[in-house]
């Protein structure tokens, strides 16, 4: 059980960030004017997204041997989250940079700043704030997609579970595995959330930690 | 029938006074509105406290005052929206939401209030249209399902309203496709379809672009001088108030300071308070 | 193993067996799924609105616990409780329920977005309970809902490989039992995702038309 919970929290981990590797890049290259940066995005962002990640999990498994690549599993199981939710997170990321008012594009033109220093200092911060809770959404559903790795490629939490169901009763072993993926969603989520409140405080139009330590349901993101 | 007994003075009996704004009304005519030492607060802040005023059937009541002084507040209590923390309220010489028995503040059921919120209407500073539905339908909606007045009837009488405002040929627009001063105007239309004895006024004019406010004035002027439903009109047209109404209150810090008939009050404000507000808007 | 990558023949030999699990089983999953999932959704938003406190706050807690944690989880859970029951069958239950509470999501945002102003005016006019929701608040949360629901009943259809794990064969699940026997996975799964995303992508592009068409002036 500890076994898979490991492996769980490695897979959400790896595959997180990866994914916001992806997106940060993906991103902005869709956000991009620059129609060679952007219709590659475009593409890559809407394929990902359109064919279903137990695809490419089988795919990244089944497939890449037959052309000479052979991955260990767990390395499979995270490329495959990174990949796809990246693809989400991307999306979320151009929404959130085209989410911050023009006028500050407009001041940072003003004060003649350079594009990396107008991104990394003004720009992406702002949308930082927006962009997490869409991310927390995205994190609690890879953290479920890190169930159906085990079906395709090793073992994790929910493989593991189906080991204690032969040993134990049915109800015991999924009631049991329900509430650890509830705890850690919840974990996760109460993460996030302190990690909003504090980008927004750096904004200035923050809440108090404590406030941000309640838990918030998680807004329907579009998937 | 004489206001429900109650602990405070009884305003019937209390003598005009310029700080409290209760009239002694002829033996047996009953106020269209009374405030009975209401109070309201939002969380800490106190808005009204203690407030205590009678509005007569068939008055044109304008209330001013600087933003904050509690006027919206008083008609979006006699409308419902909210309730009052203390005191009592009297529509019709029957209570809104609380009543006293006894010694003890009881609410009043859901019913009982219901049927007292028909007698009121109010129009919104934001029109508040149904954008679902088409003028018409809009107007109709409440007469039909809340007074269970036939359709046709409604239709019929709803196209009256629309020639009333001047918007015959809107029937079948929809909202969205209206201007500001169109929709406000189709707005009282609505309010009046439901034939209220108290029409409430919340700052109707001030959401509007300058060149339309003086048509839905004019509309205002003729409901005041074809009518004798009872207004209370909180705005900050001072003209208008000087022609509509036959009372002014001026309030401010949730109290009445001064009232008066709008030539008193307007042009011979006893309090400085009052002069100040007046200076500033005029 | 064939020494080849990619061979033709093989994926018109694998369409017809992937088209048939397509139509037979995603899709009935994807649109009784979703038919649940719309009504059961809206029934939650509404009595989490109407509730009393105490079994409104009971109601939140078992939503978020379903929605929070993995379906395959719930399949299986279900799978290995109920095993008189076909696994399809139980498959659409879960699906539906479990995105029931996605969909409650939205309807509660598309009731917040309608402005107070509404309700005032309902009460202005008196108007009933069951009239404010019926005429006046529901076609306007609906016209803001509608287009999130078609996003999640795509994330629905995507989703559907997961049911896998409970025996269902379903399209990925044929296109892998194809490439066993074949030993020509990268056709079949290649085919899989091309199918995927011919259904998908025309679909989130539609909904995205229609967001904008029903959005008001």
């Amino acid at each position: 059980m500890l076994e898979g919970m490991q492996i769980t929290l490695v897979l959400t981990i790896g595959g997180a960030l990866l994914a916001m590797l992806i997106a940060v890049g993906l991103g902005l290259m869709a956000g991009s004017h620059r129609r060679w940066l952007k219709i590659p995005a475009r593409i890559i962002i809407e394929f990902f997204r359109g064919t279903s990640l137990v695809v490419q999990l089988f795919f990244l498994f089944f497939v890449l041997p037959l052309f000479g690549l052979e991955l260990p599993p767990i390395v499979v199981g995270i490329a495959g989250l990174g990949l796809n939710f990246g693809a989400y997170a991307a999306e979320v990321v151009r929404g959130s940079i085209a989410a911050v008012p023009p006028g500050q594009w407009e001041a940072t033109t003003a004060l003649s700043m350079s594009a990396t220093q107008r991104m990394w200092r003004v720009i992406f911060p702002q949308a930082w704030a927006i962009m997490i809770p869409s991310l927390n959404n995205l994190l609690i559903l890879l953290l479920k997609g890190t169930a159906i790795v085990s079906f395709i490629t090793m073992f994790d939490l929910t493989a593991s579970l189906d080991k204690l169901r032969i040993d134990t009763n049915v109800f015991f072993a999924y009631t049991v595995g329900l509430v650890i993926y509830f705890l850690l969603a919840y974990l996760l989520s109460l993460i996030m959330n302190a990690l909003e409140a504090r980008a927004k405080r750096k904004l200035g139009r923050g809440q108090s930690l404590r406030e941000s330590m309640h838990f918030r349901t998680p807004r329907g993101a579009n998937s | 029938m004489t206001p429900s007994p109650t602990q405070h003075e009884d305003p019937t009996a209390s003598e005009p006074s310029t700080h409290t704004g209760a009239i002694t009304l002829p033996n047996g005519e009953i106020p269209a509105i009374r405030f009975d030492g209401v109070g309201k607060r939002f969380g800490d802040h106190v808005v009204l406290d203690n407030l205590n005023f009678t509005v007569r059937k068939g008055d044109r009541v304008t209330l001013i005052g600087p933003s904050g002084s509690g006027k919206t507040t008083i008609l979006r209590l006699v409308m419902t929206l909210e309730e009052a923390n203390e005191g009592f309220i009297l529509i019709d010489g029957k209570p809104l939401t609380h009543e006293l028995r006894g010694e003890k503040r009881v609410p009043l059921k859901e019913k009982h209030k219901n049927e007292m919120r028909k007698r009121i209407g109010m129009v919104f500073q934001q029109f508040n249209l149904f954008p679902n539905m088409t003028v018409i339908e809009n107007i109709i909606e409440a007469p039909v399902h809340v007074l269970g007045i036939p359709k046709p009837k409604a239709i019929e009488r709803a196209r009256e309203l629309l020639e009333q405002v001047g918007l015959p040929d809107k029937a079948d627009a929809h909202p969205t496709q209206l201007s500001g001063g169109q929709q406000q105007r189709v707005a009282i239309a609505r309010a009046l379809a439901m034939d209220p004895e108290i029409l409430l006024l919340d700052e109707v004019t001030s959401a509007l672009d300058p060149e339309v406010v003086g048509e839905v004035l004019g509309i205002l002027r003729d409901v005041a001088h074809n009518t004798d439903v009872t207004m209370l009109i909180v705005t900050h047209e001072m003209q208008f108030a000087r022609e509509v109404s036959n009372r002014v209150l001026m309030f401010d810090g949730g109290q009445i300071v001064e009232e008066g008939s709008p030539d008193e009050l307007f042009s011979n404000p006893q309090e400085q308070r009052t002069r100040d507000f007046l200076s500033a808007v005029l | 193993m064939n020494g080849s990558l990619w061979e033709w023949q093989f994926v018109w030999e694998a369409l017809p067996i992937l088209l048939l699990a397509f139509v037979k089983v995603t899709l009935v999953v994807t649109l009784l799924g979703s038919a649940i999932a719309a009504v059961l959704g809206l029934l939650i938003a509404v009595a989490r609105r109407s509730a009393p406190g105490p079994i409104a706050a009971v109601i939140t807690f078992i939503v978020n616990f379903i929605r929070m944690t993995p379906i395959v989880v719930q399949l299986l859970f279900v799978y290995y409780a109920f095993t008189g029951v076909p696994p399809v069958t139980l498959g659409i239950i879960v699906f539906g329920i479990h995105y029931a509470t996605y969909m409650a999501e939205v309807y509660r945002a598309g009731i917040d977005a309608v402005p107070v102003g509404q309700w005032e005016a309902t009460t202005a006019l008196s108007m009933s309970r069951r009239r404010t929701w019926m005429a006046v608040i529901v076609p306007q949360a609906l016209r803001s809902t509608i287009p999130s629901l078609g996003n999640y009943v795509i994330a629905m259809f995507k989703d559907t490989p997961f049911l896998l794990a409970i025996t269902v064969v379903e399209m990925v699940r044929a296109a892998q039992l194809f490439g066993a026997a074949t030993f020509r996975y990268t056709e079949a799964f290649t085919l899989a995702g091309i199918i995927f995303l011919i259904a998908s992508y025309p679909t989130s592009l539609l909904i995205g038309r229609l967001e904008k068409r029903l959005a008001y002036k």
